[in-house]
């Protein structure tokens, strides 16, 4: 140990800092960026997941951007993205607003909206699933049709299936989104109301020049973790197209379930590690630019 | 004192022999299996005699969801971990044949003139330059599954014999709320289920065709009979109105609630059908076509050695398989699972070809087509799809038939490349 007494001060504090950090960075080298480095690899060749690998170079992209389930599949999940982050950010946001002003009952308001959060992704896909079917057995359309009104179709119009595959995802997010938001709220001084209070100013004028500005820390935050959790949906479809996996005619299919699809159906592992190499730039391209848009003006 | 020390010696050499002869004799030998519990009880059956008759071999029963079953074998066979017997789905062999992980089965103990005696045609496909990669114990085929409580409400007296009186039998079994709503269906429908195979084997054939040429490497369903056997499946829905395509999620389910007068399935669905209570259920072979021509489609798993298993393992592990493919083990197959006997000298003894239950699906076998597929869930979703097209988009049969060929075809190509 003679070295580590020659050392300065500095130098001792960087040794204990790399130690500490030895384990994350080896975590991440093993469970992430070698397997990151691996599919990019695997992309580039033909393998089964039994037999040998062979070098194939671009021809699985080549079939991908030839491939037009793909461009649907494109389409759907930027449609996710497009009609979850903001119609979930918004709802979250108006009731994270309206709830924070309400002190009667608060604390248990806010656990029912978090509730949906913690529960498992299937089993509320399957209820779901059970919710939308036709009658005799759905519970909405039963309802319509006590009403005497005709049936909606929702899972099984190449139209309705999308939203409602989308409807049980937001829900089940607003809990999380409703926590961060009121956290943001309350980060926000008092003295700036009171002092927009003094001067007579409009509660519009309130949340457009000072709510809304401060929350920006909390809405990059949330925009950035909602618009990953869009991107990356499957469980919700999986489990509520069971029957016709992303269906009817691949119109609520996500990319990562036809990612699943291509690796654990079709054994096709390159063309799904292709895939998952798209899905990967989409994902970063995403992120950096939400940052960029978002960024703090100094 | 010396010849205390002596008889001690003596005795630890015997008991130190006798302990590694113990160890080198009691092979353990893995079987892998996807969980059904009928499934799981009848191998467990099966093991527990063959280690009666085999003291010297045990066997290590793992079982895996079937949702996992593919891609948990398909990850530990080629990294020599795993199973030495596994079963696999017939459709699956070709691929782990070409990588070498499925050890064919010696010609002595497996001569292939014998097989071909002894078992139904289909398991033919099995067999690879000279020798059987693999064997099932079971094979399944269609049959249709007829409420009888529902028959006798409506007056019917049998079940279809023919197509035309399908129709006419759905007809008075379907309900309508007041709204036009279909309450009950007079025979359940979804291509997701098996019906994608009552459509290619069956109905394809019945209308004239003939689905595949070159032991299924080519599409051959889009032409005239492929369209219209599909036209005739969807004016099930589309014109007659007597189904829902997914009524109640599954037509398994619909079938099991008593809201679905007939349905088409598999053998594998009696173990669940015998265990819902208050279903009258029974079993009829599936309707004959316009010219009376009778088709069905059957399929299997297979069990088959993997590259793992050498040595003396191997030795058991074969001993286990020609056990596990005897006509006694199919017999309690066919009594613990509801699947059928892979032999003919099983299968076709007196007493199952007159049991109400398994007789049409064993009347079925004999004039089963066995699919080879490239891409089972691919080549499904073909067939879904073109319905879907009639159905959303009102696509004429036709053009849906043509789309689905030439999808099909580019599946096919792809694999066979």
């Amino acid at each position: 140990m003679n070295w580590y007494r020659k050392l300065s001060i500095k130098q001792k504090q960087v040794v204990w800092a790399w130690t500490f950090l030895a384990i994350p960075v080896l975590f991440y080298v093993v469970i992430r960026f070698y397997p990151t480095f691996g599919s990019v690899l695997l992309s580039f060749q033909d393998w089964n997941l039994l037999g040998s690998k062979t070098w194939i170079g671009l021809e699985n992209y080549e079939k991908l951007v030839a491939d037009p389930v793909f461009w649907k599949v494109f389409n759907n999940t930027f449609i996710y993205l497009l009609l979850g982050t903001p119609v979930s950010l918004l709802i979250s946001f108006i009731i994270a607003y309206h709830l924070d002003k309400v002190s009667f009952l608060h604390a248990t308001i806010r656990a029912m909206y978090f509730i949906p959060f913690m529960t498992s992704a299937v089993a509320m896909a399957w209820l779901w699933r059970w919710f939308y079917q036709p009658v005799p057995i759905g519970l909405f359309n039963n309802f319509l049709a006590s009403m005497g009104i005709s049936q909606l179709p929702f899972l099984r119009s190449t139209v309705s299936a999308l939203p409602s595959v989308l409807a049980p995802a937001i829900w089940a997010g607003l809990g999380f989104q409703i926590i961060i938001f009121m956290a943001g709220l309350r980060a926000i001084p008092q003295s700036y109301y009171e002092a927009a209070q003094i001067d007579g100013v409009g509660p519009w004028t309130v949340l457009r020049e000072i709510t809304i500005p401060l929350l920006k820390p909390t809405l990059v935050f949330l925009v950035v973790f909602s618009s990953i959790g869009f991107l990356r949906i499957f469980d919700q479809v999986f489990n509520m197209t069971t029957n016709d996996p992303g269906g009817p005619l691949n119109s609520t299919k996500p990319l990562v379930l036809m990612i699943y699809d291509t690796a654990f159906n079709a054994f096709d592992m390159g063309y799904a590690a292709a895939q998952t190499v798209v899905l990967f730039t989409i994902l970063l391209l995403v992120s950096l630019l939400q940052l960029y848009v978002m960024r703090e003006r100094t | 004192m010396k010849s205390w020390k002596k008889s001690i010696i003596g005795a630890t050499a015997g008991a130190v022999m006798a302990l590694s002869a113990g160890f080198a004799q009691a092979v353990e030998i893995e079987y892998w299996q996807y969980f059904y519990e009928a499934r799981v009880t009848a191998i467990d059956t099966l093991i527990e005699k063959f280690e009666a008759e085999n003291p010297d071999i045990t066997v290590k029963h793992t079982t895996f969801p079937y949702a996992d079953y593919r891609t948990k074998v398909a990850a530990a066979i080629p990294a020599g971990q795993g199973p030495d017997v596994v079963q696999l789905f017939y459709g699956w062999l070709n691929d782990y044949v070409e990588a070498k992980l499925i050890t064919p089965l010696p010609t002595d103990a497996f001569p292939p003139a014998m097989i071909e005696k002894e078992f139904f045609p289909m398991v033919q496909a099995m067999k690879k330059d000279g020798a059987y990669m693999a064997l099932p114990t079971a094979v399944r085929s269609l049959a249709l599954f007829y409420n009888t409580r529902l028959f006798e409400e409506a007056g019917i007296d049998g079940p279809p014999t023919t197509l035309d009186e399908l129709v006419d039998i759905a007809k008075k079994l379907t309900k309508k709320d007041a709204a036009g709503n279909i309450t009950q269906v007079g025979i359940t429908t979804g291509m997701n289920a098996q019906d994608h195979h009552w459509w290619r084997e069956v109905l394809t054939r019945q209308f004239g065709g003939d689905p595949y040429k070159d032991d299924y490497k080519t599409v051959n369903y889009s032409d005239e009979a492929g369209a219209a056997a599909l036209k005739w499946y969807s004016e099930l829905e589309t014109l007659h109105e007597v189904t829902q395509a997914g009524f109640m999620d599954e037509g398994q389910a619909a079938f099991k609630a008593g809201r679905a007068g007939m349905h088409i399935d598999g053998s594998f669905r009696i173990g669940a059908l015998k265990s819902t209570r208050g279903l009258q259920w029974g079993v009829a072979e599936l309707p004959a076509g316009p010219d009376g021509m009778k088709s069905n489609y059957s399929s299997y798993w297979v069990n088959g050695i993997t590259s793992k298993a050498e040595g003396e393992k191997k030795a058991a592990a074969l001993k286990f398989l020609a056990f596990v493919t005897s006509d006694e083990a199919m017999q309690i197959w066919l009594d613990t699972v509801g699947e059928l006997p892979a032999k003919p000298s099983a299968a076709l003894t007196d007493a199952n070809k007159a049991d109400p239950v398994f007789g049409p699906f064993i009347n079925g076998l004999g004039y089963a087509k066995t699919t080879i597929f490239a891409n089972e869930s691919g080549q499904r979703q073909v067939v879904m799809d073109a319905m879907q097209r009639i159905l959303l988009e009102d696509q004429s049969p036709a053009d849906a038939v043509a789309v689905a060929a030439e999808a099909e075809q580019k599946l096919l190509n792809e694999y066979y490349k």
